[in-house]
């Protein structure tokens, strides 16, 4: 790479200064409103909410809490069964998009759209829809709220790691013998893993952690992780609250790991870890 | 056609269903008056008119204003920190600038309820930043300036580095490169980094949520969860989800037209 005369170009202007301060201010920025508020979180978990000393407590509290424990289960089983389905349905609809010739960019759009309405709208609208069927609300209709508000966000990646697939590949497969099938498991399907993981973190880690899609299509019968993060820190017990949103964002650190190890080879990712 | 074509063209349609079914029966029922899903009233634009009419349509209202300003003010403020440190972080030493890029990438990978919660405990401790609009402004510029920057970095990249330098040589100082070289090429990505802010802000629900503390300041998102949370949906919520719906549908599908150049067919297929 070619050396940028930073030197000399800077003795030019009256107000000379190196480009690279332009991001000074954002990197001050950053500090207080990401990083230290993180980090504020980090320290009111050991911090005993009665008396602001020191304590490992919060963390025995939530690690010894069944009904606490039962919330993270339960969050993780729909989670894992929201991703699922996402998966499932996704899948084939992201493929059969990213062949898709005619007018594909609207017909992608399309697939897309519903992620700007917002989260509340869709749900409430969805819920109404239950109500006037008849419909029981509970486990069910969650899961059925959180595969409507996700699925954009498991096709989205997987329709542009598909469509970034040389056909030369598929090509080659198929001219070297390869049936269809053979073809698809063989090529294009471990070619499209990246999208797969990234689909995965995109449904999986809002699922377990919103609040109020739940809450609001199970009649306040079911309750998910971020629903009882949210809960304890408006009844003020900020130490619990902080050790969850912990275990919350070890899941999230987890799944960028993945993730960044996947496209390791993708030169605009910055890496975290 | 193929067989196999077709059932790919089945799934498709029925997938697309799936996802704009409901918004759709809401759409349908929101010129039916009432909220039981019935024509029983025929066809009417009741519920239009009790948006403005209704007990409710001050809250509404100034739900919507709320929304609207903080939306503006952040994604302006957004808009131009993040340009500004985009061309700044370009500059970097590639450390520096994995470091950067990787603190800004937090907010869009964490969860968001973890975001809030940081941000809420933040406040607590930053008392003296006053409650209300102020926070939720901030809040609001922290989660979409890495958008901002995430959009104008590939222009940045895109952009000749010796124009920098041509810049230079001819006698223009930092802020005068900035303006009249740097900011057209990188135009676009400042573009799509302003409509993006401004949609984020104006869709967030859980931060602003739980930062909204006790002034009794609502957004649209937040009203409409206070509101509809316990009862029924009103007649009224099913014209506003409506006019919501229209109006994101037109505005993306008319910013994504104008980006596809040569717009040969305006036809869906």
């Amino acid at each position: 790479m070619r050396k940028k005369p930073v030197s000399a170009v800077s003795k030019v202007g009256r107000f000379s200064f190196p480009r690279k301060a332009f991001a000074f201010p954002y990197m001050l920025f950053l500090l207080v409103f990401i990083i230290v508020p993180l980090v504020m979180v980090l320290i009111n978990a050991f911090i005993d909410d009665a008396t602001g000393r020191l304590t490992l407590r919060n963390f025995v509290t939530f690690f010894s809490d069944s009904t606490g424990l039962r919330v993270l289960g339960n969050s993780l089983v729909i989670g894992l069964l929201t991703t699922g389905i996402c998966l499932l349905l996704g899948y084939p609809a992201a493929y059969l998009l990213s062949r898709h010739h005619a007018s594909n960019r609207i017909l992608v759009l399309l697939f897309i759209l519903p992620m700007w309405v917002n989260f509340l709208i869709r749900t409430l609208s969805t819920k109404a829809i239950f109500l006037a069927l008849g419909v029981e609300l509970g486990m069910g209709t969650v899961i059925f709220g959180m595969v409507y508000n996700y699925l954009p966000f498991m096709i989205l990646p997987l329709h542009t790691t598909l469509s970034d697939i040389d056909h030369a590949y598929t090509e080659a497969a198929s001219d070297l013998g390869a049936d269809g099938v053979q073809t698809f498991l063989r090529t294009t399907l471990p070619l499209s893993v990246p999208g797969i993981v990234s689909g995965i973190t995109m449904v999986f880690i809002p699922t377990i952690s919103t609040f109020a899609i739940s809450e609001l299509l199970s009649n306040r019968q079911i309750f998910l992780f971020g629903d009882s993060i949210q809960t304890k820190f408006s009844q003020g017990l900020y130490g619990v609250g902080s050790v969850m949103s912990l275990v919350m964002l070890a899941f999230v650190l987890l799944s960028s790991a993945v993730l960044n190890r996947l496209n390791r080879d993708d030169p605009k990712g910055g890496s975290l870890l | 056609m193929k067989p196999s074509k077709l059932f790919g063209n089945l799934y498709l349609a029925v997938i697309l269903t799936l996802l704009y079914l409901p918004i759709a029966v809401i759409v349908v029922y929101s010129f039916s008056g009432n909220s039981n899903f019935s024509f029983s009233q025929g066809f009417t634009l009741e519920a239009y008119r009790s948006i403005f009419t209704s007990k409710q349509t001050p809250q509404l209202l100034a739900a919507l204003k709320n929304t609207l300003i903080i939306a503006a003010v952040s994604s302006v403020f957004a808009t131009a920190l993040g340009t500004f440190s985009a061309v700044g972080i370009h500059a970097l030493s590639r450390r520096a600038k994995n470091a950067v890029m990787g603190v800004n990438q937090l907010p869009l990978i964490n969860s968001e309820i973890v975001m809030a919660v940081s941000l809420m405990i933040f406040f607590v401790n930053a008392s003296f930043i006053p409650e209300g609009m102020t926070r939720l402004i901030l809040s609001h510029i922290s989660f979409c300036t890495p958008y901002v920057v995430l959009s104008v970095m590939p222009k940045l990249v895109q952009m000749d580095p010796n124009l920098y330098e041509a810049a230079a040589d001819l006698g223009a100082n930092r802020f005068r490169t900035m303006s009249d070289v740097i900011l057209p090429c990188i135009f676009p990505g400042v573009v799509s980094g302003f409509v993006m802010a401004f949609t984020i802000s104006l869709d967030d629900f859980i931060i602003t949520q739980i930062n909204k503390g006790e002034t009794g300041i609502e957004t649209l998102s937040t009203y409409i969860y206070e509101d509809a949370r316990l009862k029924s949906l009103q007649p009224f919520w099913f014209a506003v989800f409506s006019i919501i719906f229209v109006v994101v549908l037109a505005v993306l599908l008319l910013i994504n037209l104008r980006r596809t150049k040569p717009i040969s067919s305006p036809a869906i297929h």
